[in-house]
């Protein structure tokens, strides 16, 4: 009963907070809403006895949000908790569009015959989650690593100011390099 | 139950992701839309088939946040160094 109660007040939590992110007129006020939202959600994961995911989710996007507030300052050249904003376009069709999606999404949910749960929770969900990890599901884990590692270096190709083709030439031969400050061993 | 707030999370975020004019704002309501994903996953594992296997596709959804974001935080870094634009509206021709 008390967890039912625990549930309700996270989701009106989660969800108006998700629903604030696009009301309030700062963007630093837009984040921290939206860091609500997730911990409202991870408490509700946690709630659903996947204690590893809805850790992992709160501390992954608080830190997320604290990033996206930099960046903010970082772009938008104001103090973001200060600068009252509202940049949107075709709010209309974009509001009809949500609620349309929302009524098929929540019809889907309320018509379709769930079939009954099969099997029971493990004892210790977390350790089986782990056990998974690194036992058959190893290669997804692999998978998704391989993946972060070219995110990696997709992200700093990206955001790097000067990279080596800036220095040393498209054919890279060019010396000495192209520095805005030249120094280093020998120059 | 569970499956509505995720719709209504989900809703929410896309509302923000077409609406936003500002690209760390369609990046927040992207985030929103896979903060539902994640309640939804976490409700079919709990509700409909608790093994140990499901929750991996919870981690798979949490790792395709992190990339979404580093990625749109690198193109949004590039895009303002090389314009000087932090609006999609001002970088329209990069759909055509």
């Amino acid at each position: 009963m008390v967890s039912h109660v625990a549930f309700w007040v996270l989701a009106v939590v989660a969800v108006l907070a998700g629903a604030a992110v696009f009301i309030v007129n700062s963007m630093a006020r837009a984040s921290y809403a939206l860091a609500v939202s997730f911990i409202g959600v991870g408490l509700q994961v946690l709630l659903l006895q996947q204690n590893y995911v809805g850790v992992v989710t709160i501390l992954m996007m608080v830190m997320e949000m604290a990033v996206m507030a930099v960046y903010m300052i970082m772009f938008m050249g104001m103090n973001p908790a200060l600068m009252p904003m509202s940049m949107v376009h075709d709010k209309r069709h974009a509001l009809a569009v949500s609620i349309g999606v929302f009524v098929l999404l929540a019809a889907g949910t309320l018509i379709v015959p769930w079939p009954t749960r099969r099997g029971t929770p493990p004892a210790d969900v977390t350790m089986t989650l782990g056990e998974e990890l690194m036992g058959p599901k190893m290669l997804v884990m692999a998978a998704v690593g391989v993946v972060m590692a070219a995110t990696i270096v997709a992200g700093v190709v990206l955001a790097a100011h000067q990279t080596r083709y800036d220095r040393f030439g498209d054919d890279l031969r060019r010396r000495p390099a192209d520095d805005p400050q030249p120094g280093g061993v020998g120059r | 139950m569970v499956l509505l707030v995720a719709a209504a999370l989900f809703s929410v975020g896309l509302y923000g992701a077409l609406s936003q004019q500002v690209v760390v704002m369609v990046m927040m309501g992207l985030e929103l839309m896979l903060n539902g994903l994640i309640l939804a996953a976490a409700g079919f594992w709990w509700f409909l088939a608790p093994d140990p296997s499901g929750q991996v596709l919870l981690l798979v959804i949490i790792a395709a946040m992190t990339v979404e974001m580093a990625m749109g935080f690198a193109v949004a870094t590039m895009l303002h160094r090389v314009r000087r634009v932090d609006m999609t509206d001002l970088a329209r021709d990069l759909s055509r």
